[in-house]
């Protein structure tokens, strides 16, 4: 991995916008699923596809590749979004998100779509399945494997008992190789999470079991793109990297609210933009900001 | 009756403990194939894991207390070619971690192996919290999941050996206390196939379908029936899923009634497998031999199997109300 320079920002940036207009599309064409999560996670998906991650779209069962496994399934558009403009599979395909027939299921279902490294949807559950590779890894190839193990998880399924089951086992067997990755956007279904279930203090939570924590801003390509190398060289311990995001971000009527955490385009909240206009202003939105950013570099 | 234990009928049958053949088997796996790991959660003794665990601690995962991280960490194994069995008691896992069973091993279409110890009432003095009487219906039910139930120490070395080789999910359901040994090294086993171990003297009028250590009961009561006249068939049916049809449809026929044993409840257990079977394809009286919609309770093994109608003479009883229904 290599430090990010001005041009590679720019290219991130374009490719996030273009994650989340697709995001937006799918949405409006499935007629239900989630718009904030991931909205919010975008420009993290586009830097570890487009950066960070040790892969090849065309050999999507390479074994040296570093894995991604996506806990909290739900945010699933950003994933199917993020793969398909790194090449895994048509753009195109995005709009059969959650019809009869489609590979992109609602929740992901590696059977049918096997370049995933998982089935997810119950929360709570990928931490786990990231320790389980990691460990097999090292029983494979000891501490100088060159694979790194990211999970990406929602801060609501931190409710979860099994994350911290997980937690403790991954400081336990110090498995350095395990880097995690916590949408931080404060909302959940029922509400905000500081309300529904404190999770705070998070970065000593996790200290307190082991890890080597890292608070950044989830917006921010070169802080992301630091602490995700601040913690490759952490050797004994595993990371947590809790990434600031705001929900919906990129759409105005979306961003820092619950009411968009489960619906899509259509179906919001109507105080800001009438149901049948939302799915256009977020498009219009999403394609204004690309034209601003190329207009400031023109 | 060669493949039997020729001591099957002496006070002096040898009995061993069913989970010690999980941890034989575990242990001859693991030396045939260095793909298979090993996790437990706390229970390392108990489950017999430690047969294996001595041999290969560095391809064994001691969990702690955490079932649902266990089956989701053995499927992050199997994800990467490893052939994970995990152990603890059947209460916790698949008690327990059901739902990380389903979603990350069983939906995900995982090579992971699950065994469950310290399954039935037969787990004695414990009492009801640790007497897992549901577990086989919630296994039974979930696709892709192969259930085996052993009915010996034998027999579960050999339905591990056979649940490494084959690829996909399985549970293996184990128990506690030391019970007959039913079977010999010599007995066929195969995942899927059931096998007939009492021909009575004369044509059977009955077919007796068990499961678990219960064969042993079953097998004294059809004994002890032939005495009075009554010619019972006894079949070890050795799989629940995918579940012998061939062999539960023909005893069926050839009987015209049956009794089914398990130490299970009796909803959603094997006696409910055997009756979709039967229902379907050789409609036939059924009498069930099981837990009646009871929790368990605290007491030696053989006062809660006669407490909860799972004895000797409640087979017999069985066989004797299903004649009368033919």
């Amino acid at each position: 991995m290599t430090t990010l320079h001005e041009e590679k920002i720019k290219l991130l940036e374009e490719k996030a916008n273009l994650i989340r207009q697709s995001i937006i599309e799918m949405l409006i064409e499935a007629k239900s699923g989630h718009s904030a999560g991931p909205l919010g996670m975008a420009d993290v998906f586009a830097l570890f596809y487009f950066h960070i991650l040790k892969h090849d779209p065309k050999n999507p069962s390479w074994p040296e590749r570093d894995r991604l496994i996506l806990s909290n399934g739900h945010i699933c558009p950003v994933l199917y979004a993020a793969m398909a403009h790194a090449g895994y599979f048509p753009v195109e395909e995005l709009k059969t998100l959650r019809k009869f027939g489609s590979r992109l299921q609602g929740h992901p279902h590696r059977e049918w779509l096997p370049m995933m490294e998982t089935s997810s949807g119950p929360l709570g559950s990928g931490l786990s399945q990231a320790v389980g590779m990691a460990l097999a890894d090292r029983m494979d190839n000891g501490k100088a494997t060159q694979k790194f193990f990211y999970c990406f998880m929602g801060d609501g399924e931190l409710d979860c008992g099994q994350v911290w089951e997980a937690t403790m086992l991954a400081g336990k067997e110090k498995l350095h190789n395990i880097i995690g990755v916590i949408d931080r956007n404060n909302i959940q279904i029922d509400g905000f999470t500081e309300d529904i279930m404190p999770l705070e203090p998070l970065k000593e939570k996790f200290e307190s079991f082991g890890w080597h924590v890292l608070e950044v801003d989830g917006h921010n390509f070169e802080a992301l793109s630091d602490a995700v190398g601040q913690a490759q060289a952490v050797f004994e311990k595993p990371s947590m990297i809790i990434a600031h995001t705001i929900p919906g971000k990129g759409v105005d009527f979306m961003e820092r609210r619950f009411e968009w955490h489960g619906v899509p385009p259509g179906q919001g909240p109507e105080d800001k933009v009438k149901k049948a206009e939302q799915g256009l202003e977020a498009l219009n939105e999403l394609r204004t900001l690309c034209g601003k950013i190329k207009s400031e570099h023109e | 009756m060669d493949t039997l234990n020729p001591k099957l009928f002496d006070t002096d049958v040898e009995q061993l403990p069913i989970r010690k053949g999980y941890g034989d088997g575990l242990l001859q796996a693991g030396k045939e194939d260095e793909r298979i790991v090993a996790l437990c959660a706390d229970l390392t003794g108990s489950t017999m894991t430690s047969t294996f665990s001595k041999v290969f601690p560095n391809r064994f995962v001691e969990m702690g207390i955490g079932e649902q991280s266990m089956a989701s960490v053995a499927s992050g194994m199997a994800a990467m070619g490893k052939i994970p069995f995990l152990a603890s008691y059947a209460m916790f896992s698949p008690g327990r971690n059901w739902e990380q069973i389903r979603t990350t091993i069983c939906y995900n279409d995982s090579n992971v192996k699950i065994a469950g110890a310290h399954a039935g009432v037969s787990v004695g003095p414990d009492g009801g919290t640790h007497q897992a009487v549901e577990d086989i219906a919630i296994t039974r039910v979930i696709p892709r999941m192969t259930v085996i139930v052993p009915c010996d120490a034998i027999e579960a070395k050999k339905a591990t050996l056979a649940a490494a080789k084959m690829t996909g999910p399985v549970y293996i359901r184990l128990a506690r206390e030391a019970t007959p040994v039913i079977t010999t090294e010599a007995t066929p086993f195969a995942i899927g196939k059931a096998q007939q171990v009492f021909t009575p003297k004369e044509t059977a009028q009955v077919g007796i379908i068990a499961i678990g250590a219960l064969v042993y009961n079953a097998i004294m009561a059809a004994r002890e029936l032939e005495t009075e006249g009554i010619y019972a068939a006894v079949m070890n049916l050795g799989t629940v899923k995918p579940i012998d049809e061939e062999a539960v449809v023909a005893l069926a026929k050839d009987t015209g009634a049956v009794v089914t044993v398990e130490e299970h409840q009796v909803a959603c257990g094997v006696g409910s497998a055997v009756a979709e079977v039967l229902a379907k394809h050789q409609p036939a009286p059924i009498e069930f031999v099981g837990v009646h919609d009871k929790f368990g309770q605290s007491g030696e093994p053989n006062e809660l199997i006669e407490q909860y109608g799972m004895g000797v003479s409640h087979i017999k009883e069985a066989v004797k109300k299903v004649i009368a229904r033919k």
